[in-house]
């Protein structure tokens, strides 16, 4: 794989009013990288709920803590990391939207969503405290790919 | 920012929303019209999505929470026109198997008789 260079950098207050900023500069960004409409949309969606996720789960509303997303990207992929000051947490407490139980509960998809969107997502222990969320997506991917394969 | 205007035909509310339903602003504002709606007794739902341009993972929450206290209430939410983003949405998790969905409202309203 070629090597990433960082290239766009974001920070935001953790305060819900900054997640449509954050979705839209990634659609710009993604644009520009060369993904098309459509791909930009399903990219930004997953950050804004990677970000959703990290203002309200990780930094819990505290608007002193910021959540930094950065963006790097070679011929043929976007890295996106979303970061927060949050205590992390584990995957594994977090339950299938799919299961049958949990088809009708209100909340509980926003991860299914950015590993649907997504080609590779990565949750790790930020050094100091915090998750940083890696998400890459390939321009090479055939659109829908992904989505459709888990119907 | 979201719209919702209200129609009612043979008995049925139709919400014509309009813009986004995500969180903040949009999904407390589609919560609290249908908790109205539901208290004035209206709980025949038809929701128009024609002109929705976004909806996220709360958004449809919002939705799911709907459906599931009119059903409890012995009430109905259904979907109309949906643009295939938001389809794609609910069909990944699996919620297309769950709401009932129609692009046309005569059908659609036929289908609560």
């Amino acid at each position: 794989m070629q090597q990433r260079k960082p290239t766009v950098g974001l920070t935001i207050a953790s305060d819900f009013h900054f997640v449509e900023l954050a979705e839209i500069v990634t659609k710009h960004v993604a644009e520009l990288v060369g993904f098309d409409e459509d791909a930009a949309g399903w990219i930004s969606m997953a950050v804004r709920e990677a970000v959703i996720n990290a203002i309200k789960h990780g930094n819990k509303q505290d608007r002193n803590k910021p959540v930094e997303i950065e963006f790097s990207f070679n011929a043929d992929t976007i890295t996106i990391q979303v970061m927060d000051r949050g205590e992390g947490f584990d995957l594994a407490d977090v339950p299938d939207p799919l299961d049958p139980e949990n088809l009708l509960k209100p909340s509980g998809r926003g991860i299914f969503y950015i590993r649907s969107f997504m080609d590779e997502v990565h949750f790790s222990s930020r050094p100091g405290g915090g998750t940083i969320v890696s998400m890459v997506r390939r321009k090479s991917r055939k659109e829908g790919e992904k989505k459709d394969a888990d119907h | 920012m979201l719209t919702i205007k209200q129609r009612d035909a043979e008995g049925i509310t139709i919400l014509d929303l309009s813009g986004r339903i995500t969180i903040g602003q949009g999904s407390a504002q589609f919560r609290e019209t249908i908790r109205q709606l539901m208290e004035q007794g209206r709980n025949r739902l038809l929701l128009n999505f024609a002109d929705v341009s976004y909806v996220d993972s709360s958004g449809i929450g919002e939705l799911v929470s709907a459906y599931t206290t009119l059903n409890n209430q012995g009430g109905q939410l259904k979907l109309l026109n949906l643009p295939k983003r938001i389809k794609d949405l609910l069909r990944i998790t699996k919620l297309l198997t769950v709401f009932e969905t129609f692009d046309d409202e005569a059908a659609a309203l036929r289908s609560f008789q």
